[in-house]
Order: C-alpha cells, then structure tokens, then sequence
C-alpha cells in the first residue's frame, strides 16, 4: 500500500496536519497498517519536494503545519483512482512456499501442516468476524461509538481480511484433497506412489516426491 | 464455569454390518454451555451432520453417550425423547421447512401446539419471540410472502420459541445468497449471546467464523478445534476506529 498516496487521498478531503493525516489513515484502516509519525513527515517532505503537497503558511503556536495538495497532487490521485492495482508482480507468500516446500521434503508431515494451518486461519478469520459484528454495528449506527461513515470503511477493510482468510482455508482444502487424491493415484500406479492415504509422505519414501 | 449445557462423550456411530459397515463417528467428545455456538466444518462424508443427529436425539450412538440440560438422552425411552427434544432443542434445516398453509407467527407456534400448550398461549408465546428477534413485522406472513434469509430467520425463532436453550443448525445458509447467510448467522449469534446453546454444521469457513469455536472432522474423528475465543481487545492490534 502506498502510504504516499494514501496521505494524498486524505489530504484531497482539505489541508490538514501531519499528526492528523496519521491519525485519519489509521482510522479509516482500522490500525492494521499502523504508521508511525517519522514515516508520515517523511513521505510528506518528499511529496513536498515533489510539488505534489504544499505547506500551508508558517507553523501554529503549537508548532503544527498544515498541508494542502497541489493541482499536480491532485492530478496524480485523481489517475491513481482510475488505474487498477498492479497485480501481475507476486508477492512472496510463506505460507505457499511452506507447502510447496513441505511436499517434498523429508519427514515432514504434510497433512499435519495443513490443519495446523487451517485451524490457525479458521481462528483469525473467526476474530476477524467479531470484529466485523463490532464493525457492522457502528456502520449501522447502533453500536458504540457508532460513527457511520469511519465504520462503512473499517468494514471495507475487515471483509478484505475476511475473503483473503476464507480463500486460504480454500486452498488448503484444495491443497489437502489434492494430496489424496495423488496418494490414491499413487495407489494404482505404485512407481508414483509417495504419499499414504492421509496424504503423509511414507518414511521409507521419504524425499522422493519430484 | 458452570456445567456445560451439552455433552457428547465418546460417541462412536456406526452405521450397516459386515463388509457394509461404515464408522460415521468414531469416539467424538464435545461439550456446548450455554452461550457457546459451536460450528462443526469438515469434508463431505466426515460425520458432521451424523454428530448433529446424534446430539440432537434424531439418531442414537452405537456406544458413548449425548447429555442434553444434564438429561442423558440413551436413558429415554422414544416417547420422553421425543418430549426432551420438543422442550429442549430446535433444528434449523437449510430448506427452512416451514409449513406453507400457516403464518410465521403460527409456524413458530406449532411446536408448542404440539407440545400440548393452548393455542392463545402457544401464539402470544410465539410472538414474544419474533418480538425479541426483532421479526414482529413477518407474524402475519405465510411463507411464500417471505424472502428466504426471512423464512430462516423465522426458522430460528421457531427452534428457540419456549423453554428450548439448544439449537442445532445443519447447514442454515446453504440455501442463501452470502450476504443474507451471513444476516442469518448474525440472528443465531445473538441468540446465543442471549444464552442459548448452538451447535452449526457448515462447510463455509466465512460462516463457522460467527462461532465461538470450529470442531473440525475428518473420518468421523475430531482432528482439530479452534479453541476458545481470545479477548476482543487481542485479536487486532487496535480493533478499528474508536
């Protein structure tokens, strides 16, 4: 996520100071990406630098700077806005590596990673949905601290994490039945045969999988 | 922590005989208070809606034991069974199951009817429970003028009306879109944050996610269970906008 977009965005909304940029993008996220203030000054010196951002008049008795974005800023976000995300670099992912990893290598269990797996997913995803109650509570203004707006936007970025939790149990269903079901084609042709029943790789086969 | 509200301990159900014998349930323990929902999720053939019919009464283990409100349910004969699951439980099916020919109102009135309790009293108990549902506005409507998620919602309310604390959900949102299934786990949820004991088979992980735990099945075997629920203020960091 580009946090210098993101203060961008924010700023788009009316000139503001940089503790305050902070505290919106946290809030709007929910905290999950938490910035820290010596990163949000950073990024707004170089979007200064960049005429993207411009200072607003002289500091306040408090010593605070307002900011306001720039035509050129706003030209930027505006073609952020309109531009998909660039999905086509993959980002590295341990938990693919550990399975694509766990298939082949000796000894390790390959069934038992899987539930391990899943149990810890199903558990965060279920954390994840009594936040969203939480969260849909606010959105409908019946909870507290109901702030309809800011809750419409934690309940975006939940259900982000919801569908991203669901699909992995997804996979690692995928993955599990795929590994049965190589284990009983494995059966029929024994010159394949690495894996058992239980998708487990067999301790005289060991490290043969290729 | 007071006595869990059901007890399943050491339940092996096996169905046919000979080379057709087959293992449904194989030695499966678990326990439900009230105020616990608990999802049940696992491949297609795992035993997950055999340990639902087993800890509902519908269907008796070959060996262990189901204990519902500390009634041992193998102890019963078929008539005080069927009167323990009348009083005690409630089944939410995925097909709603609710008689076309009566209102909501009526249809969550039957079981009490059946029961042997009035009519009057039957209907205002009913209706207490579509109140508390928040559902008044669907009594007077017969099925066909309910969308789905609002015939399962008053599928719900039809399994708790009365003096039932246990309701067991085979599949409830499989027949719903996943916005309206998810409206629907939101209603059973409440229900048991207001006390009741529930227990839900699903294979959609988004859906087990309203339960306090996951059982997770294999074989007719127990291989997994999520555990309890962590504090609310641990499961993010900071838990959304204050």
């Amino acid at each position: 996520m580009s946090v210098r977009l993101g203060l961008m965005a924010l700023l788009a909304e009316g000139d503001t100071y940089g503790a305050r940029l902070r505290s919106e993008f946290e809030e709007r996220t929910g905290g999950t990406w938490p910035l820290n203030v010596g990163q949000v000054y950073t990024t707004l010196e170089r979007l200064v630098r960049d005429g993207l951002v411009e200072q607003v008049g002289e500091s306040d008795a408090e010593g605070r700077i307002a900011y306001h974005l720039t035509d050129t800023g706003r030209a930027e976000l505006d073609t952020w806005w309109t531009t998909p995300v660039d999905r086509t670099s993959t980002p590295r992912d341990e938990l693919t590596i550990k399975l694509a990893l766990a298939v082949t290598a000796p000894g390790v269990d390959v069934a038992q990673v899987v539930q391990h797996q899943r149990t810890s997913t199903l558990r965060h995803l279920r954390d994840l949905t009594r936040l969203k109650r939480d969260a849909l509570d606010r959105a409908e203004g019946t909870g507290e601290g109901a702030d309809t707006e800011h809750g419409v936007a934690w309940l975006l970025v939940l259900e982000n994490l919801v569908f991203a939790a669901e699909a992995e149990v997804r996979w690692l269903d995928h993955v599990e039945s795929v590994l049965a079901r190589h284990a009983r084609g494995a059966q029929l042709h024994p010159h394949i045969v690495t894996v058992d029943t239980a998708g487990n790789l067999p301790a005289h086969q060991e490290g043969t999988l290729s | 922590m007071s006595a869990p509200h059901v007890v399943v301990s050491g339940v092996t159900r096996v169905h046919g005989e000979g080379e057709a014998e087959v293992t449904a349930l194989d030695d499966v323990s678990l326990e439900i208070q009230l105020g616990e929902l608990v999802a049940v999720m696992g491949p297609s053939g795992s035993g997950k809606s055999t340990l639902l019919n087993v800890a509902g009464g519908l269907d008796r283990p070959t060996s262990g034991t189901v204990s519902v409100g500390g009634q041992v349910l193998g102890d019963l004969g078929p008539r005080d069974l069927a009167k323990l699951r009348r009083r005690r439980m409630g089944f939410v099916f995925q097909d709603y199951n609710l008689i076309p020919s009566l209102t909501a109102a009526e249809n969550v009135a039957l079981p009490l009817e059946l029961d042997g309790t009035k009519a009057r009293l039957a209907r205002r108990q009913a209706r207490h429970t579509l109140d508390l549902m928040d559902l008044m506005q669907l009594s007077d409507r017969y099925p066909d003028q309910m969308s789905g998620g609002q015939q399962q919602r008053v599928a719900i309310a039809r399994a708790l009306v009365g003096t039932r604390r246990f309701v067991l959900a085979d599949e409830p949102t499989g027949a719903l879109d996943s916005q309206t299934g998810e409206e629907v786990l939101r209603v059973l949820r409440e229900r048991c944050d207001e006390g009741v004991a529930g227990l839900l088979v699903t294979h959609e992980a988004r859906h087990a996610a309203w339960a306090d735990r996951v059982v997770f099945l294999r074989d007719g075997t127990v291989v997994d269970s999520t555990g309890g629920a962590d504090r609310p203020e641990d499961l993010l960091a900071t838990g959304g906008p204050r």
